[in-house]
């Protein structure tokens, strides 16, 4: 007997797929070429400044446009300092967060506050900044002076590395926080039975089940907001100070390689001085697929292989 | 039915309540020690809830109340006095899907009940190990690989890794919730085998939806029916001489 399997639609049909998929690919394209058009572009654009100071533009810290030195490592150092600040700070504390919401409140009260946590990610970075100025600065001043004061170092003025810190702890803890709950929720159920039924307790099932279930996608989630940490341009430099040194301590004003490039590029009078922002530019561009593509690594390696 | 044997397990006019609908409704029922038992009846009839609510498991869930009293060597476990916590401890469970912990080694998941009662010592751990991995049937399979993640074991034997953590800690009961349900014949075989040494050192009761299974591992059968509790006795019994016409139609296949 003859199998009568049907054919795919010649003709009209498998042209438009054609036509479908060139427009598709285009459109791609576009994508993949912007972005190694603006590589490149940062490049050649920064080439001379990296051409004029050789290693010591990434390297050396003296940065004097008035003389013509540009050396950009404190601001290289600002942006890891400020960024891994604010990991610190807001690690904890989105996944505090992210655990109250998904094992602990109960619905009524976990679903409100959820929201919440998500609608401080889609405030603008400006109004952060503002808010920086006028709120977090004045409210964290006695304890800077404390501080400042028990451990010797000159007066703080507010606006610093430790602003800095704060304020962008306080812009990421929405996305770590966010991603930490939908990934712990997503435990399999019978993972936290399995450890209840070994007489663990509800932390105990947290630290030994939930945690480690959910280990790949938190780091993921603290990976998104590191990379939002290092970017994040307006509202450090409306907190840093921008000093164009390397700071004295943790107080003092510095600057990042985002915040140095937003607060001068309207001056930068020499072509000395612009290309070493472009060429800070993109340093921060290596930095930022750094960092994405260790993240990469890391995240394959801690998730877990699935069970049956 | 050994009725030489003590009683480990006994339960007084237990229902269990998810919110205001009974799912289990005045079960009074004994096990003895040292011998297997199995819950039998259709799906929806009771018989994981009821299960579930020997070691306390429905717990976790909002809005479910347990009610009667299950003793366990003459204690309630639901008494005021009793910590949950300590219950799980001394009634071990085995889940329907295998569900060994993915980001621990083979060691680690047996060792992690021990390890959540404060155990510390090295040789005590690694003693347990084996003794439980030999217990569950599965010790020559991996000794040389204990480093080795649990989750990279075949299905079959992801479950007997779990029955390996539940044995660890030495239960007095082993609740087995359709143990072999996801796994294939060969495995099941394997388990089946399991259970009559595992009950030289643990009283097990196991739900499950296949009768051969049933008439060929346990010493007695409860068949449960919409909640109820319909018949309980030596397994021979209840297979051959059923006393009650919904079990003789449950068990030869009239319905179910």
């Amino acid at each position: 007997m003859k199998a009568t399997i049907p054919q795919p639609r010649r003709g009209s049909g498998s042209r438009a797929d054609a036509r479908f998929q060139a427009v598709i690919v285009a459109l791609a394209s576009i994508v993949l070429v912007t972005a190694l058009a603006y590589s490149v572009v940062l490049l050649l654009n920064g080439a001379s400044a990296f051409g004029r100071e050789g290693l010591g533009f990434v390297f050396g810290s003296n940065w004097d446009p008035a003389n013509g030195h540009f050396q950009a490592f404190p601001f290289i150092a600002g942006t890891f300092f400020t960024a891994i600040g604010a990991l610190v700070i807001a690690v904890p504390l989105a996944l505090a967060a992210s655990l109250f919401i998904a094992e602990y409140a109960p619905d009524w009260l976990a679903n409100p506050v959820a929201y919440l946590i998500e609608l401080l990610a889609a405030i603008p970075s400006v109004v952060y900044g503002l808010w920086g100025i006028f709120v977090l600065i004045p409210a964290t001043l006695p304890f800077q002076k404390w501080l400042a004061s028990s451990l010797g170092w000159s007066a703080p003025i507010g606006p610093g590395l430790f602003s800095a810190m704060l304020l962008l702890a306080v812009m990421i803890i929405p996305f770590i926080a966010a991603i930490s709950r939908d990934v712990i929720k997503l435990v399999p159920n019978d993972q936290r039975e399995a450890a209840f039924a070994l007489g663990a307790t509800k932390w105990e099932v947290i630290r030994y089940a939930v945690l480690p279930y959910a280990r790949a996608g938190i780091l993921g989630g603290v990976i998104l907001g590191l990379g939002r940490a290092i970017g994040e341009t307006l509202a450090v430099t409306m907190v840093i100070g921008n000093a164009n040194r390397f700071p004295q301590n943790l107080l003092s004003p510095t600057a990042t390689m985002s915040s140095i490039i937003a607060s001068n590029f309207g001056e930068a009078s020499s072509p000395e001085f612009v290309s070493s922002l472009i060429g800070i530019g993109f340093v921060l561009l290596v930095v930022a697929l750094v960092v994405n593509f260790l993240a990469r690594i890391v995240i394959a390696r801690l998730t877990p292989q699935g069970t049956v | 039915m050994n009725t030489d044997r003590p009683i480990r397990l006994q339960t007084e006019n237990v229902g269990v309540f998810y919110g205001s609908k009974d799912a289990v409704r005045n079960v009074n029922v004994s096990f003895r020690s040292n011998t297997v038992n199995a819950l039998i009846g259709p799906s929806g009839c009771g018989k994981t809830t009821f299960l579930r609510a020997i070691n306390r498991m429905h717990e976790l869930t909002p809005n479910t109340r347990v009610t009667g009293k299950i003793m366990l060597d003459g204690q309630d476990v639901y008494g005021s006095d009793v910590d949950p916590v300590d219950v799980r401890r001394r009634i071990g469970m085995v889940f329907q899907k295998p569900n060994p912990f993915p980001t621990m080694s083979i060691y680690d998941n047996v060792v992690a009940g021990l390890r959540l009662a404060g155990e510390k010592s090295k040789v005590k751990l690694d003693e347990t190990v084996e003794r439980s991995l030999r217990g569950a049937a599965l010790w020559d399979e991996v000794k040389d690989r204990l480093k080795a993640v649990g989750s990279s074991l075949s299905g079959g034997q992801q479950q007997r890794l779990c029955i390996a953590r539940a044995l660890a800690v030495e239960p007095e009961i082993l609740l087995m919730d359709e143990p072999t349900s996801a796994l294939d014949p060969q495995s099941t075989q394997r388990i089946e085998d399991l259970m009559e040494s595992l009950k030289q050192q643990t009283t097990i009761i196991i739900v499950t939806h296949n009768m051969q299974q049933a008439s060929r591992v346990s010493d007695t059968t409860s068949f449960f029916l919409i909640g109820d509790l319909v018949e309980h006795g030596a397994t021979e019994a209840v297979f051959q001489t059923p006393k009650d016409e919904r079990t003789e139609a449950y068990i030869t296949g009239r319905f179910g």
